[in-house]
């Protein structure tokens, strides 16, 4: 059961990002992208949620080709967080994370109190039931990112993909939402995060590709790929590394 | 206070009923509270209500298919500014913003030029209307690049303007005595002269219309969301909002139609209604659409009885759009409610 992308081209359809993107996303592993901004991270996962159609290669959901599903099939296998926005309309907390339920509704159909159910679980889960009656638009940046969470993981979905869950976030917040992504990841669940931290990656994924300029310069086990020479490769600086008492490591730019 | 659709809806029917009073006690023939109540009484059970026949053929030929139009004009603009509102995701949005007014204003205006029925200028009005949408929809998805929904509101405003032009040059030709008074009285909306026969093409494409809306207001909600996000919590966008802009059209056309133009309820109500019961669309629509109609009746009551002669709708709507618009833009913090 994976999510995989062979040979992959992708990008806007007046314009390639990227190619020869593969990619293996199992179910209880983490998987982080990492790379410089403008990198192609963001139009790569567009790609693998199916938003955007590859320019070429073959990409599959559990062995089928992802273009052969419906969209209402996709949302119940592929939950999306995208980067915190404040929203056009007031809508309440709870509401925004019962949108997450959509796809288990028929096309007339107003969610059941199954689906509320399910979506108050989601914000207890997230710590952040006392919002749930709060307008989207009036609460905090973190507050929001775990709103955001908190829909993708209504949808009940097997692989959650996050575009950069804690660009926005203070540090505690930070760990929080790392602390659920190893979470989830415990429960079965395949999770896909963008960052253009690798210290966050060494710390809290499996497995790390390294991406520049739309194309994986590396893909493998976190501490293998995370060194100051590839480091020093992706972002076009020298890298400089700290080593705990306990052998952990951690990088600093320059 | 937090918004709630219970007490949201309570003051939008207050508001109604007040209207519906007040539409039918003022004006040359007042009819009380007291004689609306028998007439409807001897209309369920048959029987004699007592009332001078002046009055009855003023409230059945006259005020009543009068204040009814301007009930279902009002809920029409109220709900297809609410949809578009959403479904744009900018709450400054009208329901002429794909061009449904321009399109309906040109139908007619060639209508009148050419000397045409009431009947016929009315179905030009309508079909120029959904033709105005349907164009704007086809060249609008033309458009590949970046957002699909903003390529539709500027496509809008482009062959919005177009369509003007063409109202511009047919006004140009008109024959000045006759024609082009009755073109600017268009233009400017007006429900002088409604008769019952004229609610019949009124009430079936706004029910039919509401109905659509009302059956896909939960995916309303979610497709207010940024167009990419609403598509990964499955929602399939293109014909779901093909749908929506429809069903919006359908009721807008079959206002302008009956009524003319008539700015700004379809902007400002939807605003009001959202301050009452929050943004959830299956809460919003029926609030939305009882604001608008006791909001239209009480213009169009004003328009009746203000001054000696009838003032254009458009003109009032306008006069206390204007400033509560500037109010909202200058006391909106944070997003819109």
């Amino acid at each position: 059961m994976s999510l995989s992308a062979a040979d992959l081209a992708y990008g806007y359809p007046e314009r390639r990002i990227g190619r020869d993107i593969g990619l293996d996303l199992k179910a209880g592993e983490v998987l982080a992208l990492l790379g410089p901004n403008g990198g192609g991270k963001t139009t790569l996962l567009k790609t693998l949620l199916g938003l955007l159609p590859p320019h070429g290669g073959t990409l599959t959901l559990d062995g089928r080709p992802l273009a052969a599903l419906s969209v209402n099939q996709r949302a119940r296998a592929l939950g999306y967080v995208p980067q915190a926005h404040a929203g056009t309309f007031a809508f309440t907390v709870f509401l925004v994370v019962l949108m997450g339920r959509t796809a288990h509704g028929g096309l007339l159909a107003a969610p059941s109190s199954h689906d509320r159910e399910v979506a108050r679980a989601m914000l207890e889960r997230l710590g952040i039931a006392k919002l749930a009656q709060r307008p989207y638009t009036q609460i905090s940046g973190g507050e929001r990112q775990l709103v955001l969470i908190a829909r993708a993981l209504a949808q009940e979905p097997a692989y959650v993909i996050l575009d950069e869950p804690t660009a926005s976030l203070d540090f505690g917040n930070q760990g929080k939402v790392m602390s659920q992504i190893r979470q989830l990841a415990a429960e079965g669940l395949g999770v896909l995060f963008t960052t253009h931290d690798p210290n966050q990656a060494l710390a809290h994924a499996d497995r790390v590709m390294l991406l520049r300029e739309g194309e994986a310069i590396a893909t493998g086990a976190a501490a293998a790929m995370l060194t100051p020479e590839r480091l020093a490769e992706l972002y076009g600086v020298a890298i400089e590394t700290v080593q705990g008492t306990d052998g952990r490591v951690a990088f600093l730019p320059g | 206070m937090p918004p709630s659709s219970l007490r949201g809806n309570a003051i939008a029917l207050g508001l109604l009923g007040v209207a519906v009073l007040l539409a039918f006690g003022l004006g040359r023939f007042p009819v009380g509270p007291a004689e609306l109540a028998r007439l409807v009484w001897a209309g369920l059970t048959g029987q004699p209500s007592g009332l001078s026949p002046q009055i009855e053929a003023v409230i059945w030929n006259i005020r009543g298919p009068r204040v009814v139009a301007a009930v279902l004009c009002g809920a029409a603009l109220a709900v297809a500014g609410t949809a578009f509102q959403g479904l744009f995701r900018n709450p400054l949005v009208s329901p002429d913003i794909l061009g449904a007014s321009s399109g309906a204003a040109l139908g007619a205006v060639v209508g009148i030029y050419f000397s045409l029925g009431l009947f016929a200028i009315q179905l030009a009005a309508f079909t120029g209307g959904l033709v105005a949408v349907g164009a704007v929809y086809a060249i609008g998805s033309t458009i590949r690049r970046g957002d699909p929904v903003l390529a539709l509101v500027l496509t809008g405003v482009v062959v919005g303007s177009l369509l003007g032009a063409g109202i511009g040059l047919v006004k140009y030709w008109a024959d000045p005595y006759n024609q082009l008074p009755a073109m600017t009285f268009w233009l400017l909306g007006s429900l002088a002269g409604t008769a019952r026969p004229d609610l019949v093409p009124l009430l079936g494409p706004v029910l039919l219309g509401t109905a659509v809306l009302v059956a896909l207001r939960w995916r309303m909600n979610v497709m207010s969301l940024p167009e990419e996000e609403a598509r990964a919590l499955g929602l399939d966008t293109g014909p779901l909002r093909i749908a929506i802009v429809a069903a919006a059209t359908l009721v807008t056309a079959a206002s302008v139609a009956a009524a003319g133009i008539i700015g700004w309820v379809g902007l400002v109500v939807p605003h009001l209604a959202r301050f009452l019961v929050g943004p959830d669309f299956g809460k919003l629509l029926p609030t939305a659409a009882l604001l608008g109609a006791g909001y239209l009746l009480i213009i169009d009551t004003l328009a009746r009885t203000a001054a000696p002669v009838e003032t254009p709708l458009g003109i009032l709507t306008a006069v206390i759009g204007t400033p509560f618009f500037i109010w909202l833009l200058a006391s909106a913090r944070g997003g819109w409610s």
